[in-house]
């Protein structure tokens, strides 16, 4: 799951990344934007149960909708 | 007023409330554990300060799966009146019992040192001591207390007279040299639109006994001690 800043949240944590890359030389980073990435083992076994499953985590915990969106990846294992 | 102070994992702030309330207002306190899922009879509760659950994940999100929080957003939500200060406030937030969140300080910095709010709102059972407009000093600790709200949320919040405080100067008005975290329009507290539950950032209960040199957060307690 990759939760991320809505558009617009200002995010003075990746502006202070984007200026430490500019320190470093690597110039023409336009934006930065910290997020969080969370890998989860789930029992579920079906892809169309856990879906809902997903989202029902990332809305009640993992993000805050305030603020925050989320994607995420199914992966079989 | 029976008061009810919550003590999360990592609170910090939960004696010095209990010691304000006991010997400010002579009021019983009751100290009540995350594990509760009862509360004891209380009339107010308050929601301490500190660094619940370690701060993980994001800043009062995992104190919310606590299970006296169910109980706590019962008696939110029955009209029973709660004081959210600092991580109380962000706790709040985070259980969508006041609107908007509190983002990482605009410095980046954790913020330690006192700073004028002024009282925007006396109309509430918190705030009935102070005047309106009445600018007092009070200390803020924090790293997340940039209170974002969106542009609808802020219409709604002044049309319900929901900021309790902003910070100021010592004159009252407010500017981006004033505002110490970057909260949108300086906000330093709020209520619900039924006046029952105020978060706020900074710290009343560190300014409340003339030992410490500052009572201008005694009123908070006092006017919260003198409802029914």
């Amino acid at each position: 799951m990759y939760v991320t800043l809505k558009d617009g949240i200002h995010d003075p944590q990746g502006k202070a990344v984007k200026d430490a890359l500019s320190v470093l030389g690597f110039n023409g980073v336009e934006q930065v934007r910290v997020g969080k990435y969370f890998e989860l083992d789930i029992a579920e076994t079906s892809l169309e149960t856990a879906g809902p499953l997903v989202n029902g985590m990332c809305d009640q915990l993992l993000a805050n909708t305030v603020i925050e969106k989320y994607r995420y990846e199914l992966i079989e294992k | 007023m029976r008061f009810g102070v919550i003590v999360f994992p990592g609170s910090n702030c939960d004696s010095d409330c209990r010691y304000v309330l006991e010997k400010m207002t002579g009021a019983p306190v009751f100290m009540i554990a995350h594990k509760e899922e009862k509360l004891p009879p209380v009339d107010a509760l308050i929601l301490p300060g500190g660094f619940s659950y370690g701060d993980y994940l994001r800043t009062g999100a995992i104190a919310c799966t606590a299970p006296v929080m169910k109980a706590v957003i019962a008696f939110a939500k029955n009209g029973g009146r709660v004081l959210g200060i600092c991580n109380g406030f962000q706790i709040l937030t985070e259980a969508r019992l006041l609107p908007g969140i509190l983002l990482r300080n605009k410095s980046l910095k954790f913020i330690c040192r006192s700073v004028h709010i002024t009282c925007e709102n006396n109309n509430t059972s918190f705030t009935s001591l102070y005047q309106k407009g009445e600018a007092v000093s009070m200390p803020i600790a924090h790293g997340e207390g940039n209170y974002y709200i969106d542009e609808a949320g802020l219409a709604s919040l002044k049309e319900n007279n929901q900021i309790v405080f902003r910070y100021s100067n010592v004159s009252g008005s407010f500017s981006d040299e004033t505002n110490p975290n970057g909260s949108v329009e300086s906000i330093a507290g709020i209520c619900n639109k039924e006046g029952n539950i105020l978060g706020m950032m900074p710290h009343p209960e560190r300014v409340s006994d003339p030992i410490l040199g500052a009572v201008d957060g005694l009123k908070l307690f006092l006017s919260l001690n003198k409802e029914k």
